[in-house]
């Protein structure tokens, strides 16, 4: 048998994805060596595994809840500003977690606008800290997450389905039946999951609107032991419960979770002969003025209140900026080194088993990959000189899932259209990736790219664990400042932050796109 | 001298046997009736298909198991034959060196192939902005770049129209007739085998004969081929 020779060769994937796994296990190694398990898991353990599954459970549900008629109304509705909504949909994927927290205050914080329309009425003032204000920014990053999932789901529906129903004078309650409900079986399970297992890890809005020992997650639980206490065994013991917790919720999710509709073609639409009555017009209107001022009323607020305080900055915002730019751009460049050898084994295997190597980091929280660093590094080296490049090396590993899902693809696609052409011209190797794989896969690079600095940027994790004040970036700027009641400085660097976030993913989009040809 | 030496090709249920030889120089038709494995043939010859058994000579060399690109043959498929996303020049300068370091010389080659395909102004065009006949030119400039004894055609020309397809045919024979390459290329249509090939290879019922005068063949076509030409 001749040998099949591709043009792409695996190892340097095989390098990759190892690298990979074994940054993860010395992760493990470091939290192994210091966790306590003797000293048992004590109260403050179980109120934060409870507080964290209470607002995860919350959240998905809420989330999942809310997506079910925004999206149904999306899916059936024609109106001006209908694709930017859905754009505005993805935007979540790139929005600071900081930044949204500062939107999500100005508009329901207790000197908020939903408190003073609320004070017009006689209504006494909420408070969004605590358990609320926890689940309340996470439905406002999973709400439109699940929103772009249903909305897939609805638009998989054949168009031909639609006709018939109408063919047949279908009423709404046997459109429901028929058509709708299945659909939401199948997908709402997957979709709450997800939302489950992403707010299991979450840090930078526990920090900001959690906290005490009432709304205090197992991800905040470690950063407070470290920072606080420095008590590396109970950081390390409480990293091991994250690691059970949240990468046991996530192994088992994996088997329900949807793809994440991260490209475009939701914009897509499709003509629709039902749901024509007034009250249905009605209130899909108020569904999705609802779910449209939800969003972008934390929007306007960073912009306006930013702009206000962009002159308040203190000079240390812009170095810090420097700092964070300096992360994202070694995130990307990390990533992509990681991410296309990676892609390139993958797409040559017929089965995507490969993948689940990616999805290490999904299961892996940031704060657990840290501690269990820092308890490896801090015998032999100072940690603290580290705290850029390690957050960037993180950040990379965290986008990695996102980066395979948009690069396999259409690699598995260029390798397989190009296969004969390639190898009855001995084009492999290094000279595969620079004629045939990098250029064909420009746009997805960049939109990988665009999505690992964005995420990055706006990273709000493992610099807090390890940064000291000459260190920080400019997420951990912007909370400082607000920790000191700094807000409108705070809101000037949120606005910031937000232009490179974005200015970051658009370059690279862009980029990629930038003379792409056919 | 191109042997095929009790070659036994295979893709799932279908196999496909050969065993005969085709001379240096000779333009050979390989025609059938669709799915009998023309197009088996002609991968299993350019080493896309791994044989199931039996051997593969070029002169003395036995290239059974030699990479595509190893192999002293160019090829050119239905479609895909020029990476869409670089220029005429590129493409064709990767028929000389895969990693595309050229050298002065190498330039030169490349403008020599495309003036005598006619596409010498097309040089930084990139393949989209071309037409379907210059396309296939481009390709073909590439074959000759490549410089191989052996040329495999499977039908790269099917889907120009028939005006189009005579020109690049003629151009092919003229190429080929240039460079004394040994041709061998699939088609349906008897007036492609009058217009350019020496031999004809039958591919029926499982065996591709050997090749055989065409000219003769086709004046006095035996039953199975008869059928097939109606």
């Amino acid at each position: 048998m001749a040998q099949r020779a591709q043009p792409v060769i695996g190892t340097t994937g095989i390098v990759a994805g190892g690298f990979v796994v074994v940054a993860v296990l010395l992760s493990f190694l470091g939290i192994g060596l210091r966790a306590e398990v003797g000293r048992g898991i004590g109260p403050a353990e179980w109120a934060a595994i409870r507080f964290t599954v209470v607002q995860a459970l919350l959240s998905a549900l809420i989330s999942v809840l809310c997506a079910i008629p925004l999206a149904r109304a999306l899916a059936r509705r024609r109106f001006i500003g209908r694709g930017f909504l859905i754009t505005l949909l993805g935007a979540p994927f790139i929005l600071p977690v900081i930044v949204a927290v500062l939107g999500l205050l100005t508009v329901f914080g207790r000197s908020g606008w939903a408190n003073a329309a609320l004070g017009y009425f006689g209504v006494p003032p909420l408070s969004i800290y605590g358990l609320h204000g926890v689940v309340l920014a996470h439905v406002f990053f999973n709400l439109p997450l699940a929103t772009r999932l249903l909305l897939q789901g609805w638009q998989s529906i054949p168009a031909e389905r639609f006709r018939l129903a109408a063919q047949l004078n279908l009423p709404p309650r046997m459109i429901r039946r028929t058509l709708e409900y299945p659909l939401l079986v199948q997908i709402v399970p997957g979709a709450a999951a997800l939302v489950f297992v992403i707010c299991l890890t979450s840090f930078a809005v526990a920090l900001t609107l959690g906290g005490g020992p009432r709304a205090t997650t197992i991800e905040l639980a470690i950063y407070q032991a470290f920072r606080f206490d420095f008590d590396l065994a109970r950081a390390a013991l409480l990293s091991l419960i994250q690691l059970f917790l949240a990468g046991g919720a996530a192994l088992i999710a994996l088997w329900i979770i949807p793809n994440f509709p991260l490209g475009a073609g939701l914009d897509r639409t499709l003509q629709r002969w039902d749901a024509r009555s007034g009250l249905q017009q009605v209130l899909d209107a108020i569904v999705i003025a609802l779910g449209s001022a939800f969003l972008l009323l934390p929007l306007l607020a960073i912009v306006l209140a930013g702009l206000q305080g962009l002159p308040e900055m203190p000079a240390v915002v812009w170095k810090t900026a420097g700092n964070s730019l300096g992360v994202a751009v070694l995130s990307i460049l990390t990533l992509l080194i990681i991410a296309l050898p990676m892609a390139g084994w993958i797409s040559t295997r017929r089965a995507g088993g490969a993948e689940a190597i990616g999805l290490i980091g999904l299961s892996a929280s940031p704060l657990m990959i840290g501690t269990g660093w820092f308890i490896l590094i801090n015998p032999i080296a100072d940690p603290v000189p580290l705290a850029l490049p390690v957050t960037a090396l993180i950040n990379a590993m965290m986008a990695l899932p996102f980066a395979l899902r948009i690069l396999v693809p259409p690699m598995r696609d260029t390798l397989v259209t190009f296969d004969r052409l390639s190898r009855s011209l001995g084009l492999r190797g290094w000279s595969a990736w620079r004629w045939l794989v990098l250029p064909r896969l420009r746009a997805q690079i960049g939109f990988a790219a665009g999505l690992t600095g964005a995420l990055s940027v706006g990273d709000l994790g493992v610099i807090a664990l390890f940064a000291d004040p000459d260190r920080a970036t400019l997420p951990l700027q912007m909370y400082r400042l607000m920790g000191a009641y700094r807000t409108e400085a705070a809101a000037g660097a949120a606005l910031l932050l937000l232009a490179m976030a974005l200015g970051l993913f658009w370059l690279c989009d862009k980029g990629g796109r930038w003379r792409a040809e056919a | 001298m191109l042997k095929l030496e009790d070659v036994v090709m295979s893709q799932g249920n279908f196999a496909l046997k050969a065993d005969f030889s085709v001379e240096p120089g000779r333009k050979t038709a390989v025609i059938g009736p669709s799915g009998a494995g023309k197009s088996t043939l002609l991968g299993a010859i350019g080493g896309f298909l791994p044989l199931r058994g039996g051997k593969l000579w070029w002169q003395k060399r036995n290239i059974t198991h030699a990479a595509p690109g190893e192999r002293p043959i160019a090829m050119l498929f239905q479609d895909n034959n020029l990476f869409p996303h670089l220029s005429i020049a590129r493409n064709i300068g990767l028929g000389i060196r895969p990693d595309l370091k050229l050298s002065a010389s190498d330039q030169d080659r490349i403008g020599k192939a495309l003036e005598r395909v006619g596409l010498r102004e097309m040089v930084d065009r990139k393949p989209g902005e071309l037409s379907g006949g210059q396309q296939s030119r481009a390709a073909l400039a590439r074959v000759l770049v490549q410089n191989r004894p052996v040329i495999l055609l499977d039908e790269p020309f099917a889907a120009l129209g028939p005006a189009l397809r005579h020109e690049m045919l003629d151009l092919v024979h003229d190429l080929s007739n240039e460079t004394g390459a040994t041709l061998l290329m699939v088609t349906h249509d008897p007036q492609d085998v009058r217009r350019i090939a020496d031999d004809v290879i039958f591919v029926e019922g499982g065996r591709a004969e050997a090749p055989q005068p065409a000219a003769a063949l086709l004046e006095n076509p035996p039953p199975a081929l008869r059928a097939y030409l109606g």
